[in-house]
């Protein structure tokens, strides 16, 4: 399956090599687990473990939740409430699903800004990035849809919100938003299939999860250098790489110990702390809660959506060009896709010859900028839409599109790299010092 | 560089979690359930319970809590023939009685109290969560690991917090001044030109509720109002999360118990590296 070169299993027994000869499987299985893994990788490499358990334990959560949840208008928030209170263990399987959706994002932000930083995107790991943010997309949909299924305050009006975005859509959206919620306002039918598409979006996302490790199983894991492993040869291999197993699942579930510490000690402690007081009470359709906030891992691109109002030039220049078609809201509905859209150009934006930003010394500054903007954003998108926020959020939101469609382009052209180590084992050695204490192959030169 | 920005985003995801400001005046009462290892205070519980069934059930439901739970570990803790009996003071309707038609009938253990509708009171059985009292430090809400969330300082500051109206005030404006309550009605005579309150709270239409020495406590607590307040807060937080102590017990488990694997896991994970990693 890789492409480095490295050791197949070879099955010893009649038995094995019968099955082997019938069904793959623990060939599969072998290969998976001694990949051939860059020994440089950094505890920013450490992520997509964490991602991978958070799904494990969202589904395994959900799966036991929806054996007592109803979804019923009149009987939703009750049922939630039952969980709470007379389900054995409800409390604590309730409240590992609801912090466990803010891991969720949590992790997949810092893994996301991991592959903008180490270049992980540029070829040929295009498709892993696309695939990546496939299942970004598919995280954000299924987070919206699993908050409604409370039916609080929050989940009611949010919804309405929400789907208001699709009514923005020039000619169709009135339609369309009619379509998505099954009726002309929030009701029964969103909820239902709001429920279903909860239930059901986490397996597309674990179907999408292996074809994304299946990606970069292909052309190898990137590492902190951006310099590929050597491939002449299975020795040569070896010199840069170590087997996922023991070395790599070891280090990541030390990793993923810590972070389940932290985690559990929100759950037990403070299990409300990035929820919403309003979610507690019952959704009513009458009385609309003061500010209407998402989730805290929406915000970023929630505050690029409220960025574009009427009175900013560029809006009202595609409005003028539109004839109209385009006005403020929906432009900012465009922006905000297109915020993610852009993230996923990055690949063919990105000009560099250079993969690391370790080795891009203009480019780290760049990024660096690129993450105080996310945070600047998402502080920007929990205040009410009025002055100053809005500027933030329009400096922020322009910062964005910036750095990914004139930034990323432009440095590759004007940035002088540095020059990467010539092999992964250099960069290794020069941080641990060569393993049979002799000089490195090619650090002489 | 990654480090620094992983440590900026935690405080960013903190700070963006703050409520908008609160225009209200919560006092920040010491409640024995606060923190990692604080707990609920039985007797207090017990006492709250009082002030809820002889001024608040009046006109609030609590449709959410069964009489079952005051026998609850961790909760009042009443003994079952005290459960028993004072159910019976409740009067719920069952719809299997009078050949499906429907009656009231005196309350079991079994049984929700009963939700009240009509009088427009809101029920109180998940008020101490559906409220932040504050946010702090700085907004970011992380001292809510010490403190929580402020929805029972909320509720003993309410109970407390009906004053004088300020003099700018019209005499026949709708409902009480209350410091603590911000989502009431203000009149426009005490707001500055740029529309911000010149006074905390606003006022609310239910009327003050406790004076002090409202209700007898069986353990001779003082029932002074600050008390009264104080302890019905602290049985309304209990009728929010009933389950908080075997929340908090399970999350020190966990806590425990991780970070004992997590010393195992870097010792296995130093040595299975060490051959690798020959630096002086």
């Amino acid at each position: 399956m890789s492409g480095i070169p490295h050791d197949h299993y070879e099955p010893k027994s009649n038995f094995a090599k019968g099955v082997e000869s019938r069904l793959p499987i623990i060939g599969l299985l072998y290969t998976t687990l001694t990949a051939p893994t860059p020994k440089n990788l950094n505890w920013m490499w450490i992520w997509g473990i964490v991602l991978t358990f958070t799904l494990g334990l969202q589904i395994v959560t959900g799966i036991v939740l929806v054996m007592h949840y109803t979804p019923h208008v009149d009987m939703a928030f009750a049922s939630v409430e039952h969980i709470m209170r007379d389900v054995n263990g409800g409390h604590m399987i309730r409240y590992f699903h609801m912090n466990g959706a803010s891991l969720f994002f949590f992790a997949v932000y810092i893994h996301m800004f991991r592959g903008l930083y180490y270049g992980s995107y540029k070829a040929p790991r295009e498709i892993t990035w696309i695939i990546g943010m496939l299942i970004y997309i598919m995280m954000m949909g299924a987070g919206f849809m699993g908050y409604v299924l409370p039916w609080g305050q929050m989940s009611f009006h949010g919804t309405a919100v929400i789907t208001g975005l699709f009514g923005a859509i020039p000619f169709i959206g009135e339609s369309l938003q009619t379509w998505l919620l099954g009726a002309g306002a929030v009701g029964q039918p969103a909820l239902n299939r709001f429920f279903s598409l909860h239930y059901l979006l986490p397996f597309i996302i674990a179907g999408l999860v292996i074809v994304h490790i299946w990606a970069f199983h292909s052309t190898g894991n990137n590492n902190p250098t951006g310099v590929e492993v050597r491939r002449g040869s299975k020795e040569e291999a070896a010199k840069d790489t170590l087997p996922f197993w023991p070395y790599f699942v070891i280090k990541d579930l030390f990793a993923l110990a810590i972070i389940l510490a932290i985690f559990m000690a929100v759950v037990g402690f403070m299990p409300n702390y990035l929820g919403h007081p309003d979610n507690y009470i019952p959704a009513n359709a009458l009385v609309t809660p003061t500010h209407i906030v998402p989730e805290w891992y929406y915000l970023p691109f929630y505050a690029i959506l409220r960025a574009f109002t009427a009175d900013v030039w560029a809006v009202q220049l595609v409005s003028f060009l539109s004839f109209g078609i385009i006005d403020a809201k929906f432009f900012g509905v465009l922006a905000m896709f297109g915020a993610i859209f852009v993230m996923a150009l990055a690949p063919w934006l990105d000009t560099s010859s250079v993969r690391s930003g370790r080795f891009r010394p203009m480019f780290k500054w760049w990024f660096a900028l690129l993450v105080v903007d996310f945070i600047v954003l998402m502080w920007a998108g929990s205040r009410p839409a009025e002055f100053p926020y809005d500027w933030i959020s329009l400096i922020g939101a322009t910062y964005w599109f910036a750095y990914f469609l004139i930034i990323l382009p432009i440095l590759g052209v004007i940035e002088k790299p540095l020059t990467p180590p010539a092999t992964i084992e250099d960069d290794f050695n020069a941080h641990y010092g060569p393993k049979d204490g002799g000089s490195a192959t090619s650090s002489a030169e | 560089m990654f480090r620094k920005l992983t440590l900026a985003a935690v405080l960013a995801v903190s700070a963006t979690t703050a409520a908008a400001e609160s225009e209200a005046h919560i006092e920040d009462f010491d409640f024995s359930f606060e923190g990692p290892f604080g707990s609920y205070d039985q007797n207090q519980l017990q006492r709250g319970l009082k002030v809820f069934t002889e001024v608040c059930s009046a006109c609030h439901g609590l449709e959410l809590v069964a009489f079952r739970n005051l026998h609850d570990e961790g909760g009042p803790a009443l003994p079952e023939d005290q459960v028993r009996a004072y159910a019976e003071g409740f009067e719920v309707f069952d719809k299997a009685l009078d050949d499906g038609e429907g009656d009231y009938r005196a309350a079991t253990p079994a049984d929700k109290f009963p939700s009240i509708t009509g009088t427009g009171a809101p029920d109180l059985s998940l008020m101490a969560k559906a409220r932040a009292g504050f946010h702090g430090p700085y907004g970011t809400g992380l001292n809510q690991l010490f403190k929580g969330m402020g929805g029972p300082e909320y509720i003993a500051s309410l109970m407390t917090g009906y004053e004088e109206p300020p003099e700018c005030a019209p005499e026949d404006f709708d409902g009480q001044y209350n410091v603590a309550f911000a989502a009431g009605g203000y009149p426009d005579e005490c707001k500055y030109e740029n529309g911000d309150h010149k006074y905390p709270g606003s006022w609310i239409a239910m009327g003050q509720p406790l004076w002090g020495e409202d209700v007898d406590f069986d353990d001779g607590h003082s029932n002074d109002l600050r008390n009264e307040a104080e302890d019905v807060a602290a049985f309304l937080m209990w009728t929010a999360e009933p389950k908080m102590m075997a929340r908090k017990q399970a999350g020190l488990t966990g806590v425990i118990f991780l970070l004992i694997l997590s010393v195992l896991l870097y010792l296995t994970n130093k040595r299975l590296w060490a051959p690798h990693k020959n630096k002086d």
